[in-house]
């Protein structure tokens, strides 16, 4: 998706960063990057180090960041919406308008960046300094105590204790249960199909009326 | 099997610290040699209080006890930890600690709205920083394997 966009608002002044939030690094990231042959950065964060800087709870999760480096976006979903909750969980096919809702989300977010790369601050979707920091999620002390519970679980499961490091993920679980990343490596860690089977489909369906991708008010 | 702990900070690993008072461990403190606690957390230990840089941190004078023995010997890294925000979390099992940052200065860098910098690697190994490239617009997206 942003090797095209890429390629068309490059030669403006644009470039995407694509970051993985994978503990399991460059091994389990590699074939996804390599399928989709970027000429962008794309890297690897396997302590999701981009995740806690910038108060990032799930994926695809985006961040507009201007030339002189002040962020003029703060963390939302990059084009995604909850339509993908319509796709069957098992066969993974998708109702025709979900799909269209899908792909009309995600042009609408290509759009907004299209009109930022051409109108710079003067874009609408470029949005004041007051309004960054009133969509701004920012931390506060039980998200830094998740943080370091994550953390050392990783740390922890790097080192070859898998066990104890889950008792740590689920701590920061606990602490934000807002933040699907925690949910889905730890997941991952423990075995590879849990992060997208059913325990993952249990979860998203126990948000009820609650939303997996946050609407983005001006998108 | 040693008896040193290995403690995290931040993101600087030191392995098999020794702990000079190993009878406080586990009441919540954590005693170090001032050598040790430099090498663990890049604090040292000055009249004026800890200092790291330019940075320095006066200890209370009502709690200078919890802080420093009386010999001033040891320095008790859990109480500048809690200090300064850090959140802590133990794993006594594998005799390891990790010391994160505190919640206030993520939340000054970030409401400053200066995109903070990072450095990570890509496939090859290759380190990339945001701040080279400053000058032009960047998306900054995650994405993930699971």
């Amino acid at each position: 998706m942003w090797q095209a966009l890429y390629e068309e608002l490059g030669p403006k002044g644009f470039i995407p960063i694509a970051v993985a939030f994978d503990s399991g690094g460059t091994a389990v990231a590699e074939p996804w990057i390599k399928a989709a042959k970027p000429t962008y950065p794309c890297l690897v964060d396997e302590r999701h180090i981009v995740a806690e800087l910038y108060d990032m709870v799930n994926v695809p999760t985006a961040v507009w960041i201007d030339e002189r480096g002040r962020i003029v976006r703060p963390s939302e979903a990059a084009g995604s919406t909850d339509a993908f909750r319509k796709m069957d969980h098992t066969n993974f096919s998708i109702p025709p308008a979900a799909l269209a809702e899908l792909q009309a989300k995600r042009k609408a977010y290509q759009d907004a960046l299209r009109d930022w790369v051409a109108n710079g601050s003067a874009s609408k979707y470029a949005l004041s300094e007051g309004e960054v920091l009133r969509r701004m999620h920012t931390p506060d002390d039980a998200k830094a105590r998740a943080a370091a519970n994550f953390r050392l679980g990783q740390y922890l499961f790097a080192a070859g204790h898998p066990e104890s490091a889950q008792k740590f993920f689920a701590e920061a679980k606990r602490l934000r249960p807002e933040s699907w990343n925690y949910k889905r490596q730890a997941w991952a860690l423990e075995d590879p199909m849990k992060a997208g089977g059913p325990e993952f489909w249990a979860a998203v369906d126990a948000l009820g009326d609650g939303k997996y991708y946050p609407p983005i008010e001006d998108i | 099997m040693t008896d040193g702990i290995d403690i995290i900070y931040g993101e600087r690993v030191t392995k098999d610290v020794d702990v000079e008072r190993t009878d406080k461990i586990k009441g919540g403190a954590l005693w170090l040699g001032a050598a040790d606690l430099e090498r663990v957390s890049g604090w040292t230990r000055k009249p004026e209080g800890f200092c790291k840089g330019e940075v320095c941190t006066p200890i209370p004078i009502a709690r200078q006890g919890d802080f420093v023995t009386p010999d001033h010997k040891l320095v008790n890294l859990v109480a500048l930890a809690a200090m300064l925000g850090q959140p802590m979390v133990v794993d006594e099992e594998h005799r390891t600690w990790y010391f994160g940052e505190a919640a206030a200065e993520r939340r000054r860098a970030l409401t400053s709205l200066m995109a903070p910098d990072f450095a990570l690697p890509d496939l090859d190994g290759r380190m990339h920083t945001l701040a080279e490239h400053r000058g032009k617009k960047v998306l900054l997206v995650s994405w993930a394997s699971w």
